[in-house]
């Protein structure tokens, strides 16, 4: 494919010629999605994408020393032309083990619990080196599909961290799949941090007082003051408290409560001015009450990514655009702010369209995942071709 | 055979042995043998199509194990058909399969008419309700054949709890096996009592066998498969596989029920027409199974119901009572 406009007319051709391979990548789609992938507990779907690549005949497959799963797909141009193009999923799920993991399939859709997010980024993964070796897709550059573990929560992106951090690659561009929204275009991270507040009734407290005292009361005056902050306009800044817990039963004292909260800014000013507000807030709840209140902040990321100039967001709108897509421009805080940190211009694209994300009924619709893999496809064309430079 | 171990040691396989899909096709094609997948079916719209696409991807497109996979199906009223249509399997409803026959109802006649309607030298068969389906479910069961030319029956069973801390443990079938049919089987055909699970849905077979055997349409299918073969060729035809867990619905005691009754009218016609009720002295070792990590091992149970006479027989007691 010689220029974009040639590459541009071969799509909507590419879209039609993956569809005979649609049983191939919804049983790979199955069978990752069934099995469970919690956060720090990957290994079994890591073994079963390393068999993937090693059927497809990726030799230099292996395991990492974080866990990662890594497949090399080799270029054809000579060893000293080769850079590396990276194509990264995420190999974890917010669900538990003890999580009935089982994928039903309709005619048009595939409901289970992380079927979008992300055993669908994760099967196009594993299938992308069969696909392209059956259509004779050739790329001049390496390519390396990573599986990265560690990645959601308190993983806080250990696993591509670690790869980034120790691979021997020299990597121009990256992707990372996400199995939803199909048009959605990533090209900078937000600032953010994540943290959770534990309130804790101390121990020696005097049980025989009467209902004065509970770790519940504390954390809500806690979130009351983080409520009543200041936040700018602009840059646009919010912060979202998803989870709370606490307390044993209806009718003992909570002895302990705790939140689970993030803040995301433009601004890296800003996050850290949130982050010191917050812990002044803490600090001053605890002296009050004489709870022990506790601040953990263990995932942070800085804001930064690539202009929306830069030929690589050019190259992949131009890609979505010839295939009918509306790029759906947004920040994201996963695995594409740990290669902003590293300076490498990266993109995070979805697969296909779906619903319900982070409930075990998310559901995924198949028809458009051709359009998807036709764009993933298109944009590795398009950088490997160096268009995107 | 009052010691089936021998039989059970060389018999009994685990699906694993069969992993390596390129030497099983490779042999497949050496022996020139054809293999066709069915699936009965009656409303099973929520895990066909899961089946479907995981055969389909994994031992049709990646490995072609197997030459075709149809569903066959006794007239469900959901989208059953039209899911399996749209993920590429072949699709029949039993009563256009040699449709001058007088129409009837039930699992055993789509299994029968499969024999009418597909290809294959060998015919696999896997109920289409299991929910943690994996292309183990049919290689674990043609490996046998594929690979042991006198194998002509192999049937599935599902053990390997998820956690065991070692030991023997109970091991076997569910329910019905266990209170109906094992029972049975100790009694009158003690031999057969060396397959773990009778009745399980899954099993592969040579046409040549299949095509020699009657087929009851309803509960009774599996037990009057593995008497008649077990009678025209002997245990020697048999092998099983275990094939791990199978998740599926839980059928309720008035279920199981209904399945005994069928059953048990299948065994009785059967039992009588080879005069089983009458030539031979009924065993009174019940034939149940255990396993270790590994093995399975038949555990033997002598249970004599004795019998005394009515009272009025003992003259003691006519004394007493002066009768």
């Amino acid at each position: 494919m010689k220029d974009i406009t040639s590459l541009k007319s071969y799509l909507p051709e590419l879209e039609t010629q993956l569809k005979k391979y649609r049983e191939l990548l919804l049983a790979n789609l199955v069978m990752i999605g069934e099995i469970p992938a919690p956060t720090f507990n990957e290994e079994r779907r890591i073994e079963f994408i390393l068999n993937r690549f090693d059927e497809a005949g990726l030799t230099d497959s292996s395991i990492d020393d974080s866990g990662n799963g890594v497949g090399i797909l080799t270029g054809k141009a000579d060893k000293d032309e080769r850079r590396a193009i990276l194509v990264n999923a995420h190999a974890d799920t917010i669900f538990s083990a003890k999580t009935d993991h089982t994928m039903e399939i309709s005619s048009d859709s595939i409901t289970g619990p992380g079927v979008a997010d992300n055993s669908l980024g994760l099967a196009a993964l594993a299938t992308l080196p069969y696909i392209l070796e059956e259509l004779e897709i050739e790329f001049n550059n390496n390519l390396i599909l990573l599986a990265g573990v560690k990645s959601l929560g308190r993983g806080n992106l250990e696993g591509i961290k670690f790869f980034l951090e120790n691979s021997p690659f020299d990597i121009q561009s990256a992707i990372c799949l996400e199995g939803i929204q199909l048009g959605r275009l990533s090209y900078s991270s937000i600032g953010m941090f994540r943290g959770e507040i534990t309130c804790q009734v101390p121990e020696g407290y005097d049980w025989s007082r009467f209902g004065d005292a509970s770790a519940i009361l504390t954390l809500v005056e806690v979130i009351n003051k983080i409520n009543d902050m200041r936040l700018p306009r602009r840059p646009r800044t919010s912060i979202r408290m998803g989870q709370i817990s606490g307390g044993t039963a209806i009718n003992t004292i909570a002895r302990d409560a705790t939140l689970g909260f993030e803040v995301r800014s433009e601004s890296q000013k800003v996050v850290e001015q949130a982050a010191e507000t917050i812990q002044d807030i803490v600090m001053e709840v605890s002296s009050r009450t004489g709870d022990q209140v506790e601040l953990d902040i263990f995932s942070k990321r800085t804001p930064g990514g690539i202009p929306y100039a830069h030929p690589l967001t050019g190259c992949a709108r131009n890609v979505m655009e010839s295939l009918d897509l509306e790029p759906r421009l947004s920040p994201s805080i996963s695995e594409l702010s740990a290669l902003i940190d590293k300076n490498i211009p990266a993109l995070t694209l979805g697969v296909t369209v779906g619903e319900r994300a982070f409930k075990t009924n998310e559901t995924i619709q198949i028809e458009p995942i051709f359009k998807g893999l036709a764009q993933i496809i298109g944009t590795l064309i398009a950088v490997d071709g160096g268009h995107c430079e | 055979m009052s010691n089936l171990q021998p039989w059970i040691e060389k018999n009994t396989y685990h699906h694993s042995e069969f992993w390596d899909l390129r030497k099983l096709v490779e042999t497949k094609e050496e022996k020139n043998l054809t293999i066709s997948l069915c699936l009965p079916t009656l409303n099973e719209e929520k895990t066909i199509g899961k089946e479907i696409i995981i055969f389909r991807s994994e031992l049709m497109e990646r490995y072609p194990l197997i030459d075709e996979i149809a569903v066959i199906d006794s007239g469900s009223d959901d989208n059953t058909l039209e899911v399996a249509k749209n993920f590429g399997a072949d699709t029949y409803l039993a009563s256009e399969i040699l449709p001058d026959l007088e129409e009837k109802k039930g699992k055993g006649e789509n299994l029968w008419k499969a024999i009418y309607q597909l290809k294959g030298d060998i015919i696999v068969y896997v109920d289409a309700d299991i929910s943690n389906i994996h292309p183990r479910f049919v290689y674990g069961l043609v490996g046998p054949l594929i690979y042991r030319d006198e194998v002509k029956y192999v049937k599935g069973f599902y053990d390997r709890p998820l956690a065991f801390s070692g030991g023997v443990r109970a091991s076997g079938g569910g329910r019905v096996t266990e209170i109906l049919v094992r029972p049975l089987f100790s009694l009158f055909f003690p031999d057969l009592t060396a397959m773990i699970q009778p009745l399980s849905g899954e099993y592969a077979v040579r046409r040549e066998v299949l095509e020699q055997i009657a087929f009851p349409i309803g509960y009774g299918v599996e037990t009057s498969h593995l008497i008649d073969v077990y009678h025209k060729y002997g245990l020697e035809a048999f092998a099983q596989t275990d094939l791990d867990k199978r998740v599926h619905e839980n059928k309720p005691t008035i279920d199981l029920g209904k399945m005994s009754f069928g059953i048990l009218q299948t065994f009785i016609k059967r039992a009588k027409a080879l005069d089983v009720f009458d030539s031979t002295e009924h065993k009174t070792i019940l034939r149940q199974f255990q396993a270790t990590q590994e093995k399975y091992e038949q555990n033997l149970i002598e249970i004599i119901e004795e019998e005394r006479p009515p009272m009025i027989e003992i003259e003691e007691y006519r004394k007493k009572f002066k009768k």
